[in-house]
């Protein structure tokens, strides 16, 4: 089948797509948008999260045609021309950044975070944030990032 | 390539922390990890795995996945065209099964097609039609002669005795304990994937996430039947690793599936085939009993460790050498005699996990001394510094602890942390959290402490080195250094900590970190907390060796390089950039750590390892004990780095490790049922989320090793080896309960 979304802005098209496709497999293999990751595949861990219509989502759960028409941003649509997302720039700096594999997901997710509250406590950071896993920081590090983030 | 341009020599040398190079790349997404790669004409791969823990294969029919349209290749164990077995220290494992399987997740086929749902679902169209045999699922009957065997040669894979001082040696205050450690998952969030490319020299190009580029190398070339220099391994993103990537998983499925076909092929393994993919940390059992006098003085400890290895033998030799020879702790006990087995079964392979051994006895161990605390009355803390090592002292294999050993400090740093105090009546901060399980009721604190001690590096007179090329040259009308080695990145920060030694060493900003493969020597793999030990001294070395012929063109030997000029006491003797217009200076060096020596096979005495390094937690925990809930409140943790090259990846270290070892406290564990593992996906294997983590106080001391590049010292593995007691120690506080056996469920806490 053939699936129109706009992505980042851009409207895209992908053909040939097979129905069991998720939208993280034609956003990863027909997009050429490997952002988003595939971590567990079954909505888990949030690395492959996404906005779907301004809603975050797990990109793994969603049947690439249930995105038909819609519009999608990726962890890839975050950054301006010249210059990271503070949230971005917060997490590098922070140092919760180490294999990077959640780092994706995890961005869209504070991301979403901080526009809905600015100035999270840490029980909120950390209530948000509880659908991403991370295996190598132990969280301290992403925590400082948000706060980081929501103080810039 | 990496590139990073810092700001000023002073601020990204070693002891600063720059950010890091691949850093912008992965908060921006374009960092290309291995499941990221893509290539023209691709195809995908996929495996058959057996679903038996044991059986005979009688018969595979590959007609239903032959004619399935979109198939390019079906291969089996006749299609592997060099060896047919490979293995990191014993070849023993197929690379496709042959003639009959020995644990459940066994490869048996491999598809490679231009879908991945298509590869999978030709897979499945393989008919195998095996006869099923009664698994041998249990270490200890494994060990039992009338047992059957799960390899010819025997059941066995290694016996480690440790003998020392007197194996009759009595004392007045003894305490016996039996324990069980489950099998922990590395869990990296990344899965086993790569992308082979065939080549026109009829090798192949393998871009690939693993932890140590040329042990890969030396395995897949044999089994390809290929001359090493024909295999090409360059190493792609890796999304963490934690020893789970130390052996080869779909390396040679997939690069024989691109030398049949013509085309590259990516693998990507899902989670739940990522379960049966690598191999795990060993289940244990571990018997110990503790003598010690009335004043709490160990007099000896005499225990006997079991490791399941699962069916084949991975790095278990190597992982019950180091449960053993560091099996009573970082105490000083005058008498030990100590037995440790890795077995075969039918369970999962085991092998290399964060803390290798060192993480099962010490649970045991620091278990012990809460007993022994308990016992005598005295402060679990206070006991533990009466016994602690100190430089001088000797390990039960008759090694030397050289350098510092603050293993009395390190426990007094995180007992006078102040504690936290008592939780709010914020349902997020109470254990069940928002679930609303409780609103304080039944809710018990508990404090507990736990110490650990682990080798760094290679043991046991393994050849433990690293290479490092460094080229000094002339880029844009400035000094630039390029770096090259084989050592993985595997998210700890290796590339930064090499560009900034380059800094360091040679005086110039410009640093560029090249992708590691194999057109340069080994660097060993990414683990036993050794890479930025042994490769950062490679690294030191080569910058050494480059600014040597530095200074014998301007034919000086009492200057140094700063700022990119060549300076003496006197003041600048010459810029680099004229010294380069000679051409560029490229060295190559092997570095190597101090030999170390094999262990005595009766007694198991010897100077087998390279350095000591320690770790010791403050656990702070909630426990609902009507509900069997734990909620870690705040871990304290103290170590000593020797010298922290880039201080915030060292704490991030920390952190990290820190919340591996709550995970084997509280949650993490493989369930294998007769051979087959019941929980593979992240619903069913829980790794700790950001709402188990507690806040975590980080103390890092910097006592410098003598012997060691910039008196560093491992810094990777020791955070996962001592919070698991610590949690399960204030858990027992909490409640009063033994508690045996990690993880530890809620129904150990109730009793339902």
């Amino acid at each position: 089948m053939r699936v129109n979304m706009t992505v980042n802005g851009e409207p895209l098209r992908a053909d040939d797509v097979w129905e069991g496709e998720s939208l993280l497999y034609v956003l990863r293999e027909r997009l050429g948008l490997p952002g988003a990751k595939n971590a567990c595949e079954q909505g888990e861990c949030g690395s492959c999260t996404v906005y779907l219509d301004d809603v975050p989502v797990c990109a793994c759960l969603v049947a690439a045609g249930q995105a038909e028409g819609r519009t999608v941003r990726t962890v890839e649509g975050l950054a301006e021309e010249t210059a990271l997302h503070p949230v971005q720039r917060a997490f590098l700096e922070a140092g919760a950044v180490q294999c990077g594999f959640c780092t994706p997901g995890l961005v869209v997710a504070v991301h979403d975070l901080l526009e809905r509250n600015p100035h999270p406590s840490e029980p909120d950071i950390r209530e948000a944030l509880a659908g991403n896993l991370c295996r190598c920081t132990g969280y301290e590090n992403i925590v400082a990032a948000v706060k980081l983030a929501a103080a810039s | 390539m990496t590139t990073t341009t810092p700001a000023t020599v002073t601020s990204s040398g070693i002891g600063t922390s720059p950010l890091r190079p691949d850093g912008t790349l992965k908060v921006t997404g374009e960092f290309a990890f291995s499941s990221d790669l893509w290539a023209d004409r691709m195809l995908w791969g996929a495996t058959l795995r057996s679903p038996h823990p044991r059986a005979r294969i009688l018969r595979i029919d590959l007609t239903g996945a032959v004619a399935t349209t979109g198939v390019h290749a079906v291969l089996t164990a006749e299609d592997v065209p060099g060896h047919k077995r490979y293995g990191l220290e014993h070849r023993d494992q197929p690379v496709l099964a042959m003639g009959q399987v020995r644990y459940a997740g066994e490869p048996v086929a491999i598809v490679a097609a231009d879908h991945p749902e298509t590869a999978r679902r030709a897979a499945a169209r393989i008919v195998v039609e095996y006869e099923v045999l009664p698994p041998v699922v249990d270490g200890e009957a494994a060990l039992d002669p009338a047992t059957d065997k799960v390899h010819d040669a025997g059941n066995l894979l290694r016996h480690v005795p440790i003998r020392k001082g007197d194996p009759a040696a009595t004392a007045p205050v003894v305490v016996t304990g039996e324990y069980e450690v489950g099998m922990q998952d590395q869990a990296f969030l990344g899965p086993e994937s790569g992308l082979a490319i065939p080549a026109e020299d009829g090798g192949v190009d393998l871009f690939i996430a693993t932890q140590w580029l040329h042990g890969d190398l030396g395995q897949v070339a044999d089994c390809l039947g290929l001359p090493p220099e024909k295999v090409r391994l360059s190493l792609a993103g890796v999304g963490g690793a934690f020893g789970g990537r130390e052996d080869v998983s779909m390396q040679v499925h997939a690069c024989m599936l691109a030398l049949h076909t013509g085309r590259p092929v990516k693998m990507v393994y899902s989670r739940e085939e990522s379960f049966f993919g690598h191999v795990h940390r060993h289940p244990a059992r571990l018997a110990y009993e503790h003598g010690a006098d009335e004043d709490g003085r160990l007099v000896y400890v005499r225990a006997r460790i079991v490791l399941d290895g699962g069916a084949y033998a991975s790095t278990s030799m190597a992982v019950v050498a180091n449960a053993t020879t560091l099996g009573i702790g970082p105490y000083r006990v005058p008498n030990v005699t100590m037995d440790g087995y890795a077995v075969y079964t039918n369970n999962p392979p085991c092998g290399a996990m964060r803390g290798f051994g060192a993480v099962q006895a010490c649970f045991a161990y620091e278990s012990q001394m809460d007993r022994l605390a308990e016992r005598l009355g005295l402060d679990p803390v206070e006991l533990r510094a009466r016994n602690a090592i100190e430089p001088g002292d000797t390990m039960p294999t008759g090694q030397v602890v050289e350098g510092p050993a603050p293993v009395a400090e390190l426990l007094r740093l995180v007992r006078d942390r102040p504690l936290p105090g008592a939780t709010g009546d914020d349902l997020r901060e109470l254990p069940g959290g928002v679930a609303n399980t409780t609103h304080g009721e039944g809710v018990r604190r508990g404090v507990g402490y736990g110490i650990g001690i682990k080798n760094v590096g290679f043991s046991e007179g393994f050849d433990d080195y690293s290479t490092a090329r460094v080229r000094l040259e002339v880029v844009g009308g400035e000094p630039a250094v390029v770096v090259h080695t084989a050592a993985a990145e595997v998210g700890q920060g290796l590339v930064t900590v090499q560009a900034q030694i380059a800094r360091t060493e040679l005086g110039v900003e410009q640093v560029t970190v090249a992708t590691a493969d194999t057109s340069v020597g080994s660097a060993g793999s990414s683990s036993a907390s050794r890479q930025t030990y042994v490769t950062g001294g490679a690294v030191r070395a080569a910058c050494a060796a480059v600014r040597d012929e530095v200074l014998r063109r301007v034919g000086r030997t009492d200057a140094t390089l700063e700022g990119g000029r060549v300076v003496a006491a006197e003041g600048v003797v010459a810029d680099l950039v004229d010294v380069l217009a000679a051409g560029p200076i490229e060295r190559t060096v092997e570095w190597r750590h101090r030999p170390t020596s094999p262990l005595d096979p009766a007694t198991g005495q010897g100077d087998a390892h390279v350095q000591y390094a320690f770790a010791a937690h403050r656990a702070v925990v909630d426990v609902d004990v009507d509900l069997g809930l734990v909620r870690v409140v705040e871990i304290a943790t103290a170590q000593d780095v020797g010298r922290a090259l880039h201080p915030q990846s060292v704490r991030g270290q920390i952190a990290g490790g820190t919340a591996q070892g709550l995970g084997l406290a509280v949650m993490e564990e493989i369930q294998v049922v007769d051979g087959k593992i019941r929980n593979p996906s992240f619903t069913d294997y829980l790794i700790p989320t950001i709402l188990d983590v507690p806040p975590m106080r980080i103390d890092v001391l910097e006592l410098g090793d003598p012997s060691a590049p910039y008196g560093l010292r491992g810094v990777g593995e020791p955070p996962t080896i001592s919070s698991t007691p610590a949690i399960v120690a204030a858990i027992r506080a909490a409640t009063g309960l033994p508690l045996k056996r990690v993880p530890v469920r809620p129904e150990h806490l109730t009793g339902t």
